[in-house]
């Protein structure tokens, strides 16, 4: 099941499957560990739901709403 | 495939190699360039602290290097300011030899970084950080097999063993001395998702979990703390004690500090009176110039020698980037960077420092609306002036002496105040000068960890506190002489400086203040510590800055030139909502380049400052109060 990653519960593992953000976004989240593939989990997020904190590669990146909606995941069964 | 030919250390004559640090932010690099050059050198647990290469020298058995400690970035295709520096940097081919710094517990993404400078560069050695921390989450790195993957040397260290720092600069020195040149890339596409790839491969083929440890959620104890109703409280109480810790310090070392300054001070006037050195030379530089420098060391070395080391720790610790994420929604509602709540922390200990630390936000527009607002929030320069009339409202609406508690609470209100002021500016810049919708930023969001106090304390002593002393006595320094000359410059009867209490005036009166208040916190421009005492210079129609004195004393003489407890709000306010200080808008001036700029940095906050005075002042005459 495809999502965004603003979408994906808090908790619940995914792989990434594509960024679509501004050229310079998406080459700062490739860095950072977003490419295809890489698995992703919703580990805690601020009061209210945003930003959201996620561990990707061992390290915690959070992102705001706006901007996870541009990651989209697949979830694991 | 090019090879590349570069000067070994041996080969500059007499000058000592140079030996550049890269690496991601938080991994550790500097606290391992600090152990080994000793350097002052601050190292934070957020992105962006080193924000211009820092240099130092060490000697290794018996050979010199030059050490270079790059700001961190996450790959070498530069977005920020402080990523430029480095990829400059290390495109400039000025390094002998590249260390690059990894993180044990993350090796996969900050080694991203690593391979693409092994490409780059021949003498190239990675430095595994953080071998203890990955050790306790039951991690068992194969360092020989990742050295031969990566086909560079590969060094663990824990960045807190000195031990280690010196094994990996043995690794240096081989490097160095190794005469095959590794053949390398620079020019080849860079291909992040396939790096990402390999990376994983090579992860999976050197590291291996140890089952029989336990590993703890880590992630727990950040969902507690998220919860809405334990993190309010939790930053209220850290912001309440750490107030109440650097006053109560404070107000005990100031004391004596001053004793000793003016006691020296007395001693160099009656030296000058032995030596009868004429009168227009002693004046302005005994009673003019060394007195305000004397008044501003014992006024503001304690608060910032206290809250600085504190600060510190809050930031070792990695609290700053949890506040800056719980905070971030307010600030999207600005249309701000949620790491504007990391520079507004930085603003209480000292707004040019703020300012400064605004380079983390890669935005312009998001960085404009974090330097225009920062001097919102009162900074160590002000807390002893406002703490003062805190106490003397208490007095003035009648509360007995009050001991330590209640002005800290008060003081936690007036902190409260100013944060809303600059949440309310910073939504009225994002919605008309500088409009625009947030943009995309991504924070990094450190694991706890416990700070090394000891080094703590020394370094941001003499990092910060230092830094920013010299730099209001520099500022200081003349302003005494100005304010000399004004009080003992006389156009018929009075001194200049009554004339302008006399001109400022009706003017004042208007937002609930008086002359005298307002010609104080123009002439506390330099530096608002002296602010107070100006004033009570003028009231004192005394020549010379008087020594400090107690509360009581103070609020005598402010009630007897026509105070009331209105008055002490209206200076709250004023003193907390007027342009920013000179050392201040010198470094706005510097970080914008805009001449502009700076001045609606001055204008913004004194306006909305007279405005609330006005409404205040305005409010109480309706009611008859």
């Amino acid at each position: 099941m495809n999502l965004s990653l603003a979408s994906l519960p808090l908790g619940k593992a995914a792989e990434v499957v594509s960024v679509h953000h501004t050229p310079e976004m998406q080459i700062r989240l490739f860095e950072l560990g977003m490419t295809p593939g890489c698995p992703v989990r919703c580990i805690y997020s601020a009061p209210g739901g945003d930003p959201r904190a996620y561990l990707v590669r061992g390290t915690v990146l959070a992102l705001r709403n706006a901007d996870a909606k541009s990651v989209e995941v697949r979830v694991w069964d | 495939m090019g090879l590349r030919r570069r000067q070994s250390g041996s080969d500059r004559q007499g000058k000592a190699p140079t030996v550049s640090f890269v690496g991601n932010p938080n991994v550790g690099k500097s606290t391992l360039f600090n152990a080994l050059t000793g350097l002052r050198q601050h190292t934070g647990n957020w992105t962006g602290k080193t924000v211009e290469n820092a240099e130092g020298f060490c000697t290794h058995r018996g050979s010199r290097y030059r050490l270079v400690d790059l700001p961190g970035t996450y790959s070498l295709a530069a977005h920020s300011p402080e990523e430029r520096i480095a990829c400059a940097y290390l495109g400039s081919d000025r390094a002998d030899a590249v260390v690059i710094v990894c993180d044990a517990t993350a090796l996969e993404r900050t080694l991203l970084l690593g391979l693409q400078v092994i490409r780059r560069f021949s003498r190239a050695i990675v430095c595994v950080n953080l071998m203890d921390e990955a050790k306790k989450r039951g991690l068992v790195i194969d360092l020989d097999r990742l050295s031969a993957r990566l086909g560079v040397p590969v060094i663990g260290t824990s960045a807190r063993k000195k031990a280690d720092a010196l094994r990996l600069m043995d690794g240096v020195e081989a490097l160095l001395a190794g005469e095959e040149e590794r053949p390398v890339t620079p020019d080849a596409p860079v291909d992040t998702a396939a790096d990402y790839a390999l990376l994983e491969e090579i992860c999976q083929d050197c590291i291996h979990t140890d089952p029989t440890r336990r590993v703890l959620d880590r992630e727990a104890l950040d969902r507690f703390l998220m919860k809405r109703w334990v993190s309010l409280p939790i930053m209220g109480l850290l912001l309440l004690l750490v107030f109440w810790i650097t006053l109560f310090g404070a107000n005990a070392v100031s004391s004596v500090l001053s004793d000793l300054l003016f006691a020296a001070l007395g001693w160099l006037e009656r030296a000058a009176e032995a030596m009868s050195l004429p009168e227009w030379l002693t004046g302005p530089l005994l009673d003019g110039v060394l007195r305000t420098v004397a008044w501003i060391v014992s006024v503001m070395l304690p608060p910032m020698a206290i809250f600085f080391p504190l600060f510190t720790l809050l930031e070792d610790a990695g609290l700053l980037p949890r506040i800056a994420f719980r905070l971030d929604r307010r600030f999207a509602a600005c249309r701000a960077c949620g790491k504007q709540a990391l520079t507004i922390c930085m603003g209480f200990g000292c707004n040019a420092a703020g300012v400064v630390g605004c380079r983390i936000i890669a935005s312009k527009r998001e960085r404009l609306i974090a330097i225009l607002t920062n001097a919102m929030v009162p900074c160590n320069g002000r807390f002893p002036a406002l703490i003062t009339v805190l106490t003397i409202l208490l007095l003035a609406l009648g509360a007995p002496q009050a001991g330590g508690l209640l002005p800290a609470l008060l003081l936690a209100l007036v902190v409260l105040f100013a944060l809303g002021a600059t949440f309310a500016a910073s939504y009225a810049l994002g919605h008309t000068l500088l409009k625009g919708m947030p943009s995309a930023y991504v924070l990094e969001i450190p694991p706890f960890r416990r700070p090394q106090i000891g080094k703590v304390l020394v370094r941001s002593l003499i990092d910060r506190t230092l830094y920013v002393l010299g730099r209001a006595v520099m500022v200081a320094a003349p302003c005494g002489l100005l304010i000399w000359l004004l009080a003992n410059l006389r156009i018929g009867e009075l001194s200049v400086l009554t004339r302008c209490t006399g001109i400022l005036q009706p003017f004042s009166e208007l937002f609930g203040l008086d002359g005298a208040t307002l010609l104080a916190f123009v002439l506390g421009s330099p530096a608002n510590e002296i602010v107070l005492p100006i004033l009570f210079m003028i009231y004192e129609n005394s020549a010379i800055l008087l020594e400090p004195s107690g509360v009581g004393t103070l609020a005598n003489v402010l009630f007897a030139n026509g105070w009331t407890w209105k008055t002490a709000v209206c200076f709250v306010i004023f003193a907390v909502l007027h342009w920013p200080c000179a050392t201040t808008l010198w470094t706005i001036r510097r970080e914008t380049g805009k001449a502009g700029l700076t001045l609606l940095a001055a204008a913004l906050p004194t306006a909305f400052g007279l405005l609330l005075c006005l409404l205040f002042t305005c409010v109480c005459r309706l009611f008859g109060i």
